[in-house]
């Protein structure tokens, strides 16, 4: 399997007037076409720095952005502004938490999507009004043909979100990335909308990145997972191995916070939540050291020490760790 | 404090709530019907988990139960005694037997007051401590919510997420009130964090015994805390059992869609559900759709469902009542994941 996105050492730092913020140190992986690689972490923990770095939607200012990101063997990081332009969109697009604000509230969806298809393909008004009733088809938008020329006030916050996948997948993408995109969204409404991240991965064959703070939609709909703290990866694997054994501590927490409710209610019925004490690091420096060693049971003195470099433990199953395995 | 003991700690009855709509000039008019004929009693000790999504009318039910607002209609029986129309002053002394816990830590503390202040506040106001002795309540209460002794001078805005939400719960419950109502208190917190505050919750209710109305969109925290479930949909709860009973055999199909939609924290098991996929969103509660309410986004409604609502009983067993015409007392629920996946094609083009 080649790779369609590369990523490489990707090393994000902010200027603050506090001075510099380590938000995403070293971070690789790749994403084959048609696969949904799931980015799970905690706020901070770097998944959207390093998820809007790859269409160069870090402000310029205050970011400073290394390494290496090549879809299909071309470098993004070195291009210029113009360049970039016609990749967003085109090529990678983004969908974004909030649906709410991310629309243009002062015009129609209909002109919303036209725009992404004049601009990028070249179509005439005409043709990618058409085209704009097909794609909000696609999402499963109900009556696209009245939606087209309605403004997103009018619909709701899961309409919305499905029109910001339209938008997102009008030019057929080969990459979507999808930030929180049912985090606003009720439980009916998110499946949903996981539905057609599903559907149009298997009929287009669009790649995903998914970025999520929730395990549940991880397990519903991801292939890959890579699990972030602190600005690193800590561990990824396959959806199932992760699940199954997770290796890091932090993940083994993580799945511990949340109740078990695949067990069956009488199992989860009052049954003690693993706590991760203590918070996350302040991002101010980057020591060599464990970050999660502060917050782990598992800590020794060799975790204080160094930092664990990313190992295979298991075919496909990387883990920082000195002191891997799951939770007995 | 008054009333007696051995009966139920709140008993609603019949609470409607409803907002008026269009502008303070009275034009537009109509009203937003945002709880709409709801009761239930929560007992001495019960966990009660009102769950539904956004716009459901949860919240609302909450904060006229601690009459943040004042409900149109309907009785609401604290320990007993009516407090749906109780002036302002005759309220205050039954504030010290119902508190509430918000979503937002960051907007529910007074950020010009310290940690201890906030805790005292309550104290404080209901003349129950001064001095040493206040001072002494307020640490304990600190050290019960798992903070530091050194957090009561600090201000808010130093805290993290969590330890906002604890200082929420050492406010809510330093005067050991009867009744506590949680209003989403983890929702805007990260997971690891909302393992620690729920733990707390369930450490704390089972030491000072309150009773709760845990208010949640989040079905595995509701399941995670709650002794009995009630759900509710566009203003009016739809069915209530024990939480066994309503995991077990959830009958509304709202219910029955709301539980398969949420996703489980395991791929395998996630992967092989049945799933039943709601078409549409909730109506507005401005104008809610006659018959039943869930009849628009229902995969087995017939035409019944459309004209007539049906009455919130118990069908199959007394102690948990549905409100759906299709539960049956010998066939129990409709199977609605089975007639979803024969209708969801038909429906998608009936909806275009």
């Amino acid at each position: 399997m080649t790779a369609l996105l590369e990523v490489r050492d990707l090393t994000v730092r902010f200027d603050t007037e506090e001075g510099v913020v380590h938000a995403v140190n070293g971070v690789s992986f790749d994403l084959a076409a048609g696969e949904i690689l799931a980015v799970v972490g905690e706020s901070g923990c770097g998944k959207t720095v390093t998820a809007m770095s790859i269409p160069g939607l870090l402000p310029s200012t205050s970011a400073q952005v290394q390494g290496s990101i090549r879809l299909e063997g071309t470098e993004l990081l070195t291009m210029t502004p113009r360049q970039l332009r016609s990749v967003r969109g085109k090529q990678v697009s983004v969908v974004f938490q909030e649906p709410m604000t991310s629309l243009n509230p002062a015009f129609t969806v209909g002109r919303q999507i036209r725009e992404v298809l004049q601009q990028h393909e070249g179509l005439s008004r005409r043709a990618a009004q058409a085209r704009a009733v097909e794609l909000l088809e696609l999402v499963r938008i109900p009556a696209p043909v009245k939606r087209v020329d309605e403004y997103p006030h009018q619909l709701s916050g899961g309409m919305r979100q499905r029109v910001m996948i339209a938008i997102a997948v009008a030019c057929s993408p080969k990459v979507l990335i999808a930030d929180e995109p049912t985090t606003a969204l009720d439980v009916t409404i998110q499946a949903g909308i996981l539905d057609v991240m599903r559907d149009l991965r298997d009929r287009l064959g669009t790649a995903i990145i998914l970025i999520t703070h929730d395990l549940g939609v991880v397990a519903d709909i991801a292939d890959r997972v890579v699990v972030m703290y602190a600005g690193r990866r800590v561990e990824q694997a396959g959806v199932h191995p992760l699940f199954a054994a997770p290796q890091h501590p932090y993940t083994n927490g993580l799945l511990g916070a949340i109740p078990q409710t695949h067990k069956g209610v009488e199992q989860v019925a009052r049954q003690r939540l693993t706590e991760i004490p203590g918070m996350v690091p302040s991002l101010k420096s980057d020591p060599d050291v464990c970050s999660f060693a502060p917050r782990c049971p598992r800590a020794t003195q060799e975790c204080h020490d160094h930092r664990p470099p990313l190992e295979a433990v298991l075919p496909e199953h990387l883990v920082a760790c000195h002191h891997p395995g799951p939770n007995p | 404090m008054s009333g007696d003991t051995s009966g139920p700690v709140l008993e609603v009855t019949d609470l409607v709530k409803h907002f008026s709509a269009g502008s303070a000039f009275g034009r537009g008019g109509g009203s937003v019907k945002a709880v709409d004929g709801v009761s239930f009693t929560i007992g001495k000790g019960q966990i009660l988990g009102l769950v539904g999504e956004s716009g459901s009318g949860k919240s609302t039910v909450g904060r006229c139960v601690t009459r943040l607002i004042d409900p149109t209609s309907g009785s609401m029986k604290l320990l007993g005694t009516e407090i749906s129309s109780l002036s302002r002053r005759q309220m205050r002394a039954l504030r010290r037997d119902v508190h509430i816990v918000f979503q937002d830590p960051y907007s529910s503390l007074n950020p010009r007051m310290t940690i201890s202040q906030i805790v005292a506040e309550p104290l404080r106001l209901h003349k129950i401590a001064s001095g040493t002795a206040l001072e002494k309540r307020v640490a304990d209460m600190l050290a019960r919510t798992g903070l530091r002794p050194e957090t009561s001078d600090r201000f808010p805005h130093e805290l993290s997420g969590g330890q906002r939400q604890r200082v929420g719960l050492a406010r809510a419950l330093a005067l050991e009130p009867s009744l506590l109502i949680a209003d989403e208190p983890v929702s805007a917190l990260d997971v690891s964090v909302q393992a620690s505050i729920l733990n707390l919750i369930t450490d704390l209710q089972r030491d000072m015994g309150f009773s709760c109305l845990f208010i949640t969109h989040d079905l595995s925290v509701v399941e995670f805390i709650s002794d009995a479930i009630a759900v509710m949909y566009l203003g009016k709860i739809v069915e209530t059992a024990s939480r066994t009973a309503l995991f077990h055999d959830p009958q509304h199909p709202y219910t029955q869609s709301l539980l398969s939609a949420a996703p489980v924290p395991d791929p395998a098991s996630q992967r092989s559900r049945e799933r039943i996929v709601l078409g549409g969103d909730m109506p507005s509660p401005l104008d809610p759709p006659p018959g039943c309410a869930f009849h628009t986004r229902c995969p087995v409604a017939v035409d019944r469902c459309r004209s007539e609502t049906p009455p919130l009983v118990g069908v199959t067993s007394p102690d948990h009542p549905v409100a759906c015409h299709l539960v049956d007392a010998r066939t129990g629920r409709p199977d609605v994941a089975a007639a979803d996946d024969a209708g969801r094609h038909a429906r998608v083009h009936d909806q275009a």
